[in-house]
């Protein structure tokens, strides 16, 4: 699936998510419902600084494993980073969320994206059409 | 007469702490906060302003740029 229709579906699955922006690390922007490219780039350019600060956090706290996601509330609306390998989607939302349901919609598409658009189907061969079996004089 | 004073008391100690508990979990729920996941399972929530403040600050304009 394209980054498009995986944007479009992220949009049709989940009513919580306001804004989205898909990137990789490095800032390379993959798919946004901004209609803004320079947004999209602030957006995901705060997101990864996040990721970053989250990673160092790690560090200082002593945590062992990588980062997988993060929701970060605020009065006006929460913040959600999730990741996928060298992939990230960053996404807005109202106040209050349901943050499980929202993880899931965010891993979703991010997940959609892995994978590999279906192998068109070979149209299937024409059958011929049965040869009425011939008629054979029976001169005997 | 008594015992139903007595209940009627209970009722409202009973209620009004009831009352205080959802309160004080809607504000707690409502705080600014950072909540971070990692990939074993395991989880760091900085909600004291110090710790949390220059993510939050990040996450604000996110939400500025994204609205």
């Amino acid at each position: 699936m394209d980054a498009a229709a995986a944007i479009e579906r992220l949009r049709e699955i989940s009513s919580q998510v306001r804004a989205a922006v898909i990137f990789e690390r490095g800032g390379k922007i993959v798919g946004s419902t901004l209609a803004d490219e320079q947004r999209a780039k602030g957006v995901a350019d705060e997101a990864e600084a996040l990721l970053t600060e989250a990673e160092q956090r790690r560090e200082a706290a002593d945590q062992p494993g990588e980062f997988a996601q993060l929701e970060v509330a605020l009065q006006a609306g929460s913040v959600f980073v999730v990741r996928d390998g060298d992939r990230l989607i960053a996404a807005t939302t109202q106040p209050e969320p349901t943050v499980g349901l929202v993880f899931y919609d965010l891993k979703s598409c991010l997940r959609d994206l892995q994978t590999a658009p279906a192998p068109k189907k070979r149209a299937a061969p024409k059958r011929k059409p049965a040869r009425p079996p011939r008629k054979t004089d029976a001169k005997s | 007469m008594r015992s139903r004073n007595v209940l009627t008391g209970m009722l409202l100690g009973a209620g009004s702490l009831a009352g205080t508990l959802l309160f004080r979990r809607r504000l707690a729920r409502r705080r600014e906060r950072v909540d971070v996941y990692f990939a074993n399972g395991s989880m760091l929530s900085l909600a004291r302003p110090g710790e949390a403040e220059p993510m939050l600050r990040r996450a604000r304009r996110i939400l500025e740029l994204a609205s």
